[in-house]
Parts: structure tokens; sequence; C-alpha cells
């Protein structure tokens, strides 16, 4: 038998990355991101940004905090304020594509072929590849995550249009409602895919932290709530690791 | 000081302060996350720990989007917040995990809540 090819064919390829994408409409956060950015679009509609301008936001952008950030303070606020803001809500894509690419990469795989997964990855598409990634065949992920990433990138651009285009008919506190489902869905999915002590005790250390940091006013509040409950909960994990190591 | 400083909207046109001041300030993040982790495996120790740091990010944009007092959220007042997180969180359990019943029941709260307490 010959050795395993280290890059799948195209057709396959295409093949993997349609799973992909029926894995993003079987996603919750499809729904989610649909009703997040319908309140995202309404916002872009009630400050007077354009319909076109909105979903270029969504695939430059591709993060709604961010784009929140945008939509609320370009028009007021000085854009290096604006920047700042946006910089320092994205932190987390840092340690998120670093924790994933590794995933994706094995002998056949080339740098460049991980610029598309580097740019699809957002929350969602991170907590669903996180899942999804590890029950498949290594020569699979980046073609599968890319499928997912697309996938989920639409249900945004799709609410986004909805959102824009009943704006008017919107009630502006409906809108804001809408922007929960965010928040609610990072809650439960992760509850969902902990599954071992560090992924577990990484976030509810998070939580803590994080508005413990925030009540600091120190500034970059993610970044240390990242770090801090981050390495305790590494910490954790080693401590249990070797422990567990120790007795036979 | 100087005009780029105050450079606003209007100077730049929506599309170029956009890429300018929306996406580059986002996309580096992901850029540099690229960059660290050439030639690392996702089983060595360091992926591990970062790993465990975006996990702990992730729940502090959550806290942060709970609780905030400032942007479109503002409006729903927080305790109607922090009471749709944790009824959807309890129907989450009670249904056996599922995250659709989680996430619709929170909703449904928020938009009662904000109907009936809301300013």
């Amino acid at each position: 038998m010959p050795t395993e090819p280290e890059r799948p064919p195209a057709h396959v390829a295409f093949q993997v990355f349609l799973d992909g994408l029926m894995a993003a409409a079987r996603s919750v956060f499809f729904y989610v991101l649909v009703g997040n950015y319908v309140g995202m679009g309404a916002l872009a509609h009630e400050v007077g940004f354009t319909f076109w301008w909105m979903a270029l936001s969504t695939l430059l952008v591709w993060a709604a905090p961010a784009q929140v950030i945008l939509l609320s303070t370009l028009t007021t606020a000085s854009l290096w304020e604006v920047a700042l803001a946006v910089t320092l809500t994205s932190v987390r894509f840092l340690p998120m594509v670093a924790s994933i690419l590794p995933v994706m990469r094995h002998p056949g795989v080339r740098q460049r072929d991980l610029l598309l997964p580097m740019h699809l990855t957002a929350i969602s598409v991170w907590v669903e590849g996180m899942r999804l990634l590890p029950l498949m065949p290594a020569e699979r992920r980046v073609a599968f995550y890319n499928g997912l990433g697309t996938g989920l990138i639409s249900g945004a651009l799709i609410g986004g249009a909805i959102g824009f285009v009943l704006a008017a008919k919107l009630p502006p506190l409906l809108g804001a409602a809408l922007l929960f489902f965010t928040p609610m869905a990072i809650l439960m999915s992760s509850a969902r895919n902990s599954r071992t002590l560090i992924d577990g005790l990484s976030f509810a250390l998070g939580l803590v932290v994080g508005p413990i940091v925030a009540a600091q006013k120190i500034g970059l509040d993610l970044m240390w709530t990242g770090l801090i409950a981050g390495t305790m909960a590494y910490a954790v994990h080693r401590l249990r690791e070797a422990r567990r190591a120790r007795t036979p | 000081m100087n005009a780029m400083l105050h450079a606003t909207l209007h100077d730049l046109g929506p599309v170029l302060a956009l890429i300018l001041f929306g996406f580059l300030p986002n996309e580096v993040w992901r850029l540099v996350g690229l960059m660290l982790v050439r030639g690392l495996d996702e089983k060595s120790q360091i992926i591990v720990w970062v790993r465990a740091v975006a996990t702990a990010m992730l729940a502090g944009v959550m806290a942060q989007l709970i609780l905030s007092t400032s942007g479109p959220l503002a409006g729903i007042p927080v305790g109607v917040r922090v009471g749709a997180a944790a009824l959807g969180f309890v129907a989450f359990m009670a249904a056996r995990r599922s995250v659709f019943v989680g996430v619709l029941t929170g909703e449904v709260v928020v938009l009662l809540g904000t109907y009936l307490f809301a300013a």
C-alpha cells in the first residue's frame, strides 16, 4: 500500500469544505450569530452606515465586540481612540489563533494555507473548531475549518442584512436584547465543551478574575484576565499531572 | 496637536476608516498568533497554556458583555442581564446541556426583563 497522500485531492477537500458548511448550519452559533447580527445591522442603520459598509465590516473584522465598538464610536470618538478600543478587545485572537492552528498543522500544510483559517478564527469558529477538529483526520482539518468559518460568517452576513433592512421597524431595546445572544452562547457552549479540568477551570477562573481585574481600572482587562486565570488553571493542571505521574 | 491625531470619520471616508482603524488593529492579533506558532504542535505544553489563556479571555469577554455599563447593552439593566444569564444556564442544565434551550431561555428572559424593567 502506498503511503497516505499528504494533501487530499481537490474534490475530497471540497467535500470536506461542504461538511464544514453543514457543521456550521447545525451549530447553535449559526443562529446565535444571525440573531446577534440582526441587532448589529439595526445599530449600523441607526448610526448611518450603509448596507455594504456593514457587510464589509463583518467580512474584514469578523469580531462582534470590535464591530459593536466601531458602530457605536466611529462617528463620535477620535479614530485613534477607536483603534485602541478595538485592539484591546481583540487581544483574545492571539491565543485563539495560536491554539487552533497547531491542531490543523501537519506535514502537507503550508504556512499560506493557514491564512484563511487565521482570518476566519472568531469566538464561534474557535469554540466549534476546538470541539470538532480533533474528531477528524489531520489532513482534512484545514478544509473543514474553512467550511465551518465560511458557514458561520454567512450567518453573520445574513443577520446583519436582515437587521439593516428591518432597522426602522425594530425598537432599539429589542436590537440591544439581540446583542445579548453572544454572551449567552459563549457561556453555554463553553460549559458544554469543557470536558477536561483545565478547560472548565480556565473558564470559571476567567469569570471570577475578569470583573476583579476590571474593577482595578488598570486597563488591558482582557489581557490580564487571560494571563492570570489561564496561568492559574494551567498550574493546577500541571500539579495534577505530576501527582498522577507519581502514583502508580 | 497635529491633524492626524484628530482625524475623523469625515476626513477619511467610512471604508478607509474601517480598514485603518477597525480591520488592522483587530487583525494584528490574528497575525501575531499565526507567526508565534510556526513549528509548534498541538500537544506542546506552551499550546496547552495558550489554550487556557484563550479560554479565560473568552470568559472575560462574556463577563464584560453581561456586566458592561456602556455601549448598546447599557439600555438593559445589569440585574436583568445577570438574571437572564443565570436562568438561561439553569434551563441549559435542566435540558441535559442543550445550548439551544439555554440560549433561547436567556434571550426570552432578557426581552421580558427589558420590557418590564427598562427605564
